[in-house]
């Protein structure tokens, strides 16, 4: 598998940092700050494929903190809220689309 | 790089050789597959020991002929995921009854030293440092073996048929 | 059931202290990822989506009361309150955090369940016939080669890093419930003309990218013989197998490139290196392992016992009577399908309130054994039918009675895009939706057996490929599409299923499996001829015109 550090990286439009946290595994996006948010709207936002290049890679140097660290895309909505950008990271940042077998 | 013989870190007797450099005299020497194969009689007829580094996508066949007169094969893992070093281990040993040094080389990581130990590795060019101080203890991990291979660890089930029998042999 | 003893306990035992200290190493950053990730994979510790995902293995699909309640408590525990098992006899977890899992081996390892090898390049978990042991004209049961094969593989110093997964499954019986054909190595057992237990080998079965029915290599290989040829396999393919691409790696593609003929003969040729090796098996070798089983010590019981005859006036019960149990073989006693597919639900769900009240019913009424189906629902395997009326009240009250084993809302489905990182779209609600739609059992019954299989990408966790219909994930423009393909086996009659026509969106899927049931009820020679069959008399064509006329 190449790594995420030499795929071609594409950007449509804005985009995060997105992983898991190693400990726990639950997702979180990188902030600009140099660290790690649970809360999409923490993320820095990224909008050329340079940019998000060193973003990423700064991402993957936290080996210890995070897992799986990849781009993601996202939308700015008018007040700038950002939103996920696709359907996998609007299931990644509210859960399952289903319920659960018990109440979570 | 830390060389781990005989369980514990330990100095290599043997030097690595590059293709293109000269033989520097007449002291242990590892090369490669390559250059052995160019002249092994030559090699072989040294005073000092010889080794061959066999590349893990090439049959072991090849090398039989000079097993006896080996002092090390050394085997490759290029990464802890590629298995077929063990494969080659397995061979060299129990099929071909290889006698001499078997070492492992690569990506060498802790957790893989049992099976390499299983596999009839009996050296390894450890990667890390503190993997090395660590191999006596990961050897000792496992004290249960489902299933034989050369290196003559009781299995569990010819342990449990011996226990069983010796409850019957019981007064 | 087998008995773990303490040999089998002290090495899941060392398992665990092993995992416990990999953790740790992950942990504190002494192991980089790269470096972890195959080993949390050979533990069962995948990523996805929202969490990490445990997978545990139930070998050969068996397990105790004892058991299932500590899945119970691992789900209560260290998860939300339930699991969900698979198509290969495991069950899942899906929101474990890794610093507590090696907590949570050590109270599975308390009642001899592991997690290793239920993902990794290594072989997997060793599927069976979940009928094993009790299905009437079996040859002899085949957990006893499933479990020599699990104590062989596990932690097996030579292939532990294989090109890529290796799966085995075994089955004893004429019709095929361990879809053998779809395996690495597919493995039939049956008696020669002499008398003798031996195995037909198939390998090179598989689905994912790019599906293959296994071919057999060897028509006969005796019992004693079983190890050292597998053995002999997996040399042949650790060695030969593809390891420069992840989809051109597994045993089919080899297979496929060299062809059976020039495969056998490496097989062959190493086997014959290596057959009189300590892997032979004497007589007393399999008998050790055989009395290690345990089998109930059933009652001589009637036929039809009293309360069955009261009860037969219920039709609530008479439904799923007719349903959900089979013929034992031994007299008086029955196999009990516990349907893990209620209506509107998740396919093969179960919280542990659900774990707990069926492990104790496995206690009143099933001897404490339980099994798993590669069709993701449970099996009582050792029901006396006197106490069917009974049993039927229990699971009723707990939602587990719903009488559609074998039906269009029994579906086989994978976890999809709403849990898994691999997934182009999602499968649990397509499921569900489909179970709304044929809710009604009297139409499903009209309907008979069909056999839905939904997987939400190419790797083919829900086996579409091998469903009467399947339904497999895709993404179009960030969309979530969906083909459909017919007239898959997964038997002893296994065919992969054939496309038929362009992927249709989301919303349409339901829409499309209905008027491919319609399409069937009006196509059908009579009301016994099942859709499969229907499929193969007149192929697609009918079917595709159907659906595609107004899309």
């Amino acid at each position: 598998m190449t790594s995420p550090l030499q795929q071609k990286i594409k950007i449509t439009g804005p985009s995060v940092v997105t992983a898991n946290r190693t400990w726990d595994g639950v997702v979180i996006y990188r902030t600009a700050a140099g660290g790690w948010s649970t809360d999409l709207s923490d993320a820095a936002i990224v909008r050329a494929a340079d940019e998000a290049r060193a973003l990423l890679a700064e991402s993957v140097a936290d080996d210890v903190g995070a897992v799986g660290a990849y781009i993601a895309p996202v939308e700015i909505k008018d007040g700038g809220s950002i939103e996920p950008g696709n359907l996998r990271e609007q299931i990644r940042r509210q859960g399952v689309t289903i319920d659960l077998p018990v109440p979570a | 790089m830390p060389l781990v013989k005989g369980g514990k870190i330990a100095a290599d007797a043997f030097v690595h050789v590059a293709d293109d450099a000269d033989l520097p005299g007449d002291g242990a020497l590892l090369v490669s597959a390559a250059r052995f194969l160019e002249d092994p009689e030559a090699l072989l007829g040294r005073a000092g020991k010889t080794g061959v580094i066999w590349p893990n996508n090439r049959d072991v066949d090849d090398l039989v002929p000079y097993l006896d007169r080996l002092a090390v094969v050394a085997l490759v893992f290029p990464t802890f995921r590629d298995g077929r070093a063990y494969s080659q281990a397995r061979l060299l040993r129990e099929r071909h009854g290889f006698k001499g040094e078997l070492r492992a080389t690569g990506q060498v990581l802790r957790d893989q030293f049992v099976f390499m130990l299983r596999a009839g590795f009996d050296s390894f060019e450890v990667k890390k440092e503190s993997d090395a101080e660590a191999f006596a203890a990961t050897a000792k991990r496992y004290s249960v073996f489902y299933q034989p291979t050369g290196d003559g660890r009781i299995t569990a089930l010819h342990r449990r048929m011996q226990l069983r029998h010796s409850e019957s042999a019981g007064p | 059931m087998y008995a773990y003893d303490e040999i089998d306990r002290t090495l899941i035992n060392e398992r665990v202290s092993e995992f416990r200290d990999q953790v740790k190493r992950r942990l504190s950053g002494e192991l980089t990822e790269d470096e972890f990730k195959s080993l949390r994979l050979m533990n069962g510790v995948y990523l996805q989506l929202h969490a990490y995902m445990f997978r545990v293995a139930i070998p050969y699909g068996t397990l105790s009361s004892e058991q299932m309640r500590r899945f119970a408590h691992v789900a209560r525990r260290y998860d939300r309150g339930y699991g969900h098992f698979t198509t290969r006899q495991n069950i899942q977890f899906n929101w474990i955090k890794l610093a507590e899992l090696p907590d949570a081996l050590a109270d599975l390892a308390e009642v001899g369940i592991h997690a290793m090898q239920t993902s990794g390049n290594c072989t997997r978990n060793i599927t069976a016939d979940q009928w094993a042991g009790v299905a009437p004209g079996e040859i002899e049961d085949p957990r006893i080669w499933a479990e020599l094969l699990r104590q062989y593989s596990t932690l097996h110093p030579e292939f532990s890093f294989l090109p890529r997964k290796f799966k085995f499954a075994i089955t004893a019986s004429e019709h095929d419930r361990a879809a053998i054909k779809v395996h690495d190595i597919g493995l039939r057992l049956h008696r020669n003309a002499a008398g003798e237990t031996g195995f037909e080998v198939l390998v090179g079965g598989g689905l994912g990218r790019t599906p293959f029915i296994g071919k057999t290599i060897k028509s006969f290989v005796p019992g004693r013989d079983l190890l050292s040829y597998v053995e002999a396999i997996l040399r042949v393919y650790n060695q030969y197998g593809r390891r420069d691409n992840i989809y051109k790696a597994r045993i089919k593609i080899l297979v496929h490139e060299l062809g059976i003929e020039k495969f056998a003969k490496e097989v062959e040729d190493e086997w014959l290196a290596m057959r009189d090796s300590a892997l032979t098996l004497d007589d007393s070798d399999v008998e050790d392992i055989r009395s290690r089983f345990t089998y109930p010590a059933y009652e001589k019981l009637p036929h039809m016992p009293e309360e069955l005859k009261k009860a037969a006036h219920d039709p609530h019960f008479e439904a799923w009577r007719k349903n959900s149990t089979f013929a034992h073989k031994v007299p008086g006693y029955a196999i009990v399908t516990v349907s893990l597919k209620p209506i509107g639900g998740p396919p093969g769900d179960a919280t542990a309130e659900q774990m707990d009240a069926i492990a104790d019913l496995a206690d009143k009424y099933s001897f404490g054994e339980l099994r798993v189906g590669h069709e993701q629902n449970l099996a009582l395997p050792h029901v006396a039918r006197r106490d069917l009326p009974a049993l039927w009240r229990a699971l009723d009250k707990i939602g587990l009675a719903t009488p559609n084993v074998n039906l269009v809302t029994d579906i086989i489905a994978c976890p999809g895009l709403d849990y898994c990182a691999l997934a182009n779209a999602r499968s649990i609600p397509i499921a569900q939706e489909l179970t709304r739609r044929f809710a009604n059992h009297d139409t499903a019954n009209l309907i008979g057996r069909l056999h839905v299989n939904i997987s939400g990408c190419i790797n083919a966790c829900g086996h579409h490929h091998v469903g009467h219909i399947g339904i497999l994930g895709v993404e179009k423009n960030g969309e979530e599409f969906y083909q459909i393909t017919i007239g898959g086996r997964a038997d002893e009659h296994a065919v992969v299923g054939t496309l038929i026509g362009p992927a249709v969106p989301y919303g349409d899927v339901a829409d499309v499996v209905e008027d491919l049931v319609e399409a069937y009820l009006a196509l059908r020679a009579r009301p016994d001829e099942l859709f499969i069959d229907t499929v193969k008399r007149l192929g697609v064509e009918p079917f595709r015109e159907r659906v595609y006329a107004t899309r």
